[in-house]
């Protein structure tokens, strides 16, 4: 692009933006008032950084068009010809609310968090892996997904949250656990047993009003956000934004959280791990009133040997 | 020559005065003609620790059109919507929402853009905290009972729909506008807006069930006050 080019998109650019002053006058929502039409910067104005990779939007148009467009829509709203035939929804960036984060409640993810999203794919939905699109090609499309919404312009991801190292998974963790997990009154949508049967389960909806359910923790199948311990402490402390599942960062610290992440590991009754050999070993029953937690520990010590308590059966 | 000095004087005095000098008042009462949605009993019975606050003989009801004494409308946000220029100036006190026998106190919370909201959980029960906001950032956090205020700002205006989603009969909106000349109706439907200098302004009343009707006021002198009042027309359903 030459200078005398560059001058002119500049110049139209700032008389677009002069002529969308919004009203002053504010309109409650269903007064029949055209809304002002929200100016998007052009495409090339967005990009995506995946470590060394540059993600460039002009490159992932293209790239939508050939694999996105069929469900997430020409408009990125998630309107696709698919749409209708789908279930839960595709999601519609126009909105920029992100389930899966590493970044605070109300924040937009980072470009690693929209990568690792298209990585991996979203368990019990429509989209798929797509590791088979080279990484160049995703980071073109997650710059791509970002000219949906003004919010990318108007604001920095958030920080993502600090995630201390792992607690060692001991019976007292995991009963330290299960008592924050009827404390926080966790069962109340996930059910006594992560069943996805509580109370409030069957009423839940998604902020499209869609209905939703529940992750059911028995079936031990693959957590949409990630399979990690550490993908389930973000989880429950980032909250997945557009559903029911809220933020617990301000009420739990490092240390119970790493005791939530064991308990909730034994609700996956199904799925091999090292909580349910704890459990195993400690006689399958989790007892009632814990020990209090001592602090996280501030550096990867090996997990050491913890005094069994009397309560554990033999 | 003269008339020139009497207008700067009055130029300067416009500028230099503080907004307290201006007593013009805009108040009235809004109320609803005709019938409105029947509001439905809550069965709150899956949560007892608020299902006992409320006597078997006056059980809680929704709330998305409430009538008192007179066909008065509770609920309802009045404010100035063109006409007054106090966009940037933001009260210094928060609002605060509060969560009490699974309920939203009050129903609909109104504040300046960029005001401090405090949410406080008064209940022993867990809420999280959901507003469904579209302008503004949605996000949505826990609260379980004795935890500390969560401390919430809007920059946008918007109307938004708050939840709870562990109760779905929780319901309420943030109104979040761009000027600090409001108000919400109590029982009596009553509104009063304050400090308003002489000039032309519209005023729009808001209900989230039967929508929202504006009227032109013109304040003329420093100390005027006008009645207005707001009729809606009634909705069955």
């Amino acid at each position: 692009m030459n200078a005398i080019t560059k001058t002119l998109v500049s110049m139209s650019f700032s008389l677009a933006i002069a002529i969308a002053v919004p009203a002053l006058a504010q309109e409650p929502p269903g007064s029949g008032m055209p809304q002002p039409i929200p100016q998007t910067p052009a495409t090339h104005d967005f990009t995506s950084h995946i470590g060394k990779v540059t993600g460039h939007a002009d490159h992932g148009k293209q790239d939508y068009r050939r694999w996105c467009v069929g469900c997430h829509g020409p408009y990125g709203d998630g309107n696709g010809e698919n749409a209708p035939w789908i279930d839960p929804k595709p999601r519609d960036f126009t909105a920029a609310t992100f389930k899966c984060r590493s970044t605070p409640t109300g924040t937009l993810p980072t470009d690693d968090d929209l990568f690792n999203a298209i990585t991996r794919g979203f368990n019990t939905s429509n989209m798929p892996q797509w590791r088979p699109l080279t990484p160049q090609t995703r980071a073109d499309l997650i710059a791509y997904v970002k000219t949906f919404s003004p919010r990318w312009k108007s604001e920095k991801p958030g920080t993502p949250i600090t995630i201390t190292p792992e607690t060692p998974v001991t019976i007292d963790s995991i009963a330290r656990g299960k008592a924050l997990f009827v404390k926080l009154e966790c069962w109340k949508c996930h059910g006594p047993l992560g069943r996805s049967d509580g109370p409030s389960a069957a009423t839940l909806t998604d902020s499209k009003d869609q209905p939703i359910k529940p992750y059911n923790f028995s079936t031990g199948g693959r957590l949409k956000c990630g399979e990690a311990n550490a993908d389930i402490y973000r989880d429950f402390m980032t909250g997945l934004d557009g559903t029911p599942m809220p933020s617990f960062a301000d009420n739990v610290k490092p240390e119970e959280a790493w005791d939530l992440v064991h308990f909730l590991r034994t609700l996956q009754t199904t799925r091999p791990s090292k909580e349910n050999e704890v459990l195993k070993a400690a006689g399958g029953k989790i007892p009632d009133v814990p020990p209090p937690a001592a602090p996280a520990q501030e550096n990867n010590q090996a997990p050491q040997q913890e005094q069994k308590s009397p309560s554990s059966g033999k | 020559m003269r008339t020139k000095q009497v207008c700067t004087a009055a130029a300067l005095a416009l500028l230099i005065a503080p907004a307290s000098v201006w007593a013009g008042t805009i108040s009235g009462k809004v109320t609803v003609d005709g019938p409105v949605p029947k509001q439905k009993v809550i069965d709150m019975s899956k949560e007892p620790a608020c299902a006992k606050d409320y006597p078997a003989s006056d059980p809680p009801k929704t709330e998305t059109a409430t009538v008192g004494a007179g066909n008065s409308l509770s609920d309802v946000v009045v404010y100035i919507s063109a006409g007054a220029n106090d966009e940037g100036t933001v009260p210094p006190q928060a609002v605060t929402l509060d969560q009490h026998g699974c309920r939203y106190i009050k129903h609909v919370t109104a504040l300046h853009v960029n005001q401090d909201m405090k949410v406080t959980n008064s209940d022993p029960t867990s809420h999280n905290i959901h507003p469904l906001a579209k302008t503004n950032r949605e996000w949505n956090k826990s609260q379980p009972p004795g935890s500390p205020a969560l401390d919430a700002k809007f920059d946008q205006a918007e109307f938004i729909p708050v939840k709870c989603n562990i109760h779905p009969w929780m319901h309420g909106y943030i109104v979040v506008l761009k000027t600090n000349h409001f108000g919400v109706t109590g029982a009596d439907g009553g509104f009063s807006l304050k400090d308003l200098p002489p000039g032309k302004y519209t005023v729009t009343a808001w209900q989230e069930t039967l929508g929202s009707s504006q009227q032109d006021v013109t304040i003329g002198g420093a100390n005027e006050t006008k009645t207005i009042n707001f009729v809606f027309k009634g909705k069955a359903y």
